[in-house]
């Protein structure tokens, strides 16, 4: 069974069609990309799978279950790492995560040891009683990210993790995220960066206009269209990446 | 919604507060404190008696239901909007188990408790002061965790209508500071034009003083039909909160 499957997922909104008729499927342990300049359908796509909001027409399942029905379900399962900055300003970097993981009724003797857990992992221990508006925007995305495994997630979702990076921060993240991969987490990547994609993903979908082009690995797909993934997107969709 | 899932969103704003309240909790005790000395003192310097009461005696009840009001909507407008807009709390938190009514429930939950909060605060003070006559006053504090729900209702709507922040200047200029000045606090509806009386009967802050002022006297005669009114009230409303926010909010 995928993880995640998607049959004409379609999204409007008001009259904008956001992602027109998709389809595709997710398996477990699979490090997933939907690659595409901004304005392509990714967040959205995103979005829904998270159960952010409900799709215009089309089936979305995940762990099997319907996204429109199951969402507390799927979502306790879930860990989303989002674009934007969404941590809690009034809280401490601990506090942060302690809180968060209340959402998902994880009391705080289990919350808390794997608070620190996580902050180890993303390098932020020594921050642990800091304000969040004293943290460097790399801080904040790697707290993030700390945050979306609070809950010890099947599936992660990572919306553009590394938008706005320095190459030694994303770096960083890419280990954290390869660390994961070997832990079995299934794991779904928006992002418009060639490389980030071609390092990371197993497969992935390239989307167009709220279209996929295509699904596959990067390795197939520079294989069949030559060059580099920044190439092959110019020759399926006629125009280059950069957004 | 799940009673359980809105906890938990009381209990983040909860955590928050007791980080930040000895910033914003002078805030919401100074402006009663400057009614109750400059009118209740001041004024009540020329008033001398109204129904019988000195002045001071006469307003302070009314001060427990505005101060527990503002209370409810301060945290219910700017404070919502704030952490639905600005700080983006709504979005990290709907990714988790809480769904949109969990949350909205929340909000409310908070709003009506700080309501209540505030309210037994100054209940607790005027008492001290001697300006209330009768135990009774202690029942108050269960209805103002009701009206404090209805504050918040109140609010919350307007949160889901607004297209910005600024727009709340007209929530509390041509709504809010009306009902404050004509509920009966500062002097009683009978001196004015019956219309106006007509019209604060249906405002929940004009049932909420009556109730106060009823407790504080230990005079509750009549008072059940100001508890009813409150009753209905809160639960008319109760659904459109959840309707409009998740339409704002749920693209």
């Amino acid at each position: 069974m995928p993880i995640v499957s998607a049959k004409g997922l379609t999204k409007d909104y008001g009259s904008l069609r956001a992602v027109d008729t998709i389809d595709f499927e997710i398996v477990k342990g699979e490090f997933f990309g939907f690659l595409g300049p901004n304005g392509a359908g990714k967040t959205t796509v995103m979005g829904i799978i998270y159960c952010f909001m409900p799709p215009t027409s089309g089936d979305v399942k995940v762990f099997g279950m319907d996204v429109r029905i199951q969402p507390g379900h799927i979502k306790a399962r879930i860990g989303v790492m989002p674009q934007d900055d969404n941590l809690d300003p009034d809280l401490t970097v601990l506090e942060n995560l302690v809180v968060y993981a209340r959402y998902f009724d994880i009391p705080r003797k289990t919350s808390l040891p794997r608070a620190l857990e996580l902050l180890d992992f993303v390098e932020l221990r020594e921050k642990a009683g800091v304000n969040i508006r004293n943290l460097s925007g790399g801080m904040k995305r790697r707290l993030l990210l700390a945050r979306a495994l609070i809950n010890n997630p099947e599936l992660l979702i990572l919306d553009e993790p590394t938008t706005g990076f320095d190459p030694h921060s994303r770096h960083a993240v890419w280990d954290k995220l390869g660390h994961l991969k070997a832990s079995d987490t299934t794991l779904i990547l928006t992002t418009h960066y060639m490389e980030e994609a071609e390092r990371l993903c197993d497969r992935v979908a390239i989307m167009d206009s709220g279209r996929i082009v295509t699904i596959d690995s990067p390795s197939d797909l520079t294989r069949t269209y030559g060059g580099n993934l920044e190439d092959v997107y110019l020759r399926l969709t006629g125009r280059p990446l950069a957004a | 919604m799940q009673l359980k899932k809105a906890f938990r969103v009381l209990q983040r704003h909860f955590t928050v507060y007791t980080k930040l309240y000895k910033s914003s909790i002078a805030l919401n005790f100074v402006e009663p404190a400057l009614y109750l000395s400059a009118l209740g003192l001041g004024l009540g310097a020329f008033v001398k008696e109204i129904d019988g009461l000195p002045y001071i005696k006469f307003i302070a009840p009314g001060i427990i239901a505005s101060s527990s009001m503002f209370a409810a909507t301060y945290e219910c407008t700017y404070g919502t909007y704030v952490r639905m807009v600005f700080q983006k709390t709504f979005d990290a938190i709907l990714a988790t188990p809480v769904n949109i009514d969990d949350l909205i429930a929340g909000e409310l939950m908070w709003g009506a408790t700080k309501s209540m909060f505030y309210g037994a605060i100054i209940m607790v003070v005027i008492s001290l002061f001697g300006l209330v006559d009768s135990p009774a006053i202690l029942l108050i504090v269960p209805l103002l965790f009701i009206s404090g729900l209805i504050f918040a209702e109140i609010s919350i709507l307007s949160v889901a209508i607004v297209p910005g922040i600024d727009s709340f200047n007209y929530f509390y200029t041509l709504f809010m500071t009306p009902m404050f000045l004509f509920s009966g606090i500062f002097f009683p509806l009978s001196t004015l034009p019956p219309v106006i009386a007509k019209i604060a009967f249906f405002t929940p802050l004009y049932h909420l003083v009556n109730a106060c002022r009823a407790f504080a006297l230990g005079k509750p005669s009549g008072v059940e039909w100001d508890i009813l009114w409150l009753l209905v009230a809160v639960t008319i409303l109760s659904p459109y909160p959840f309707r409009l926010m998740r339409r704002r909010i749920i693209k």
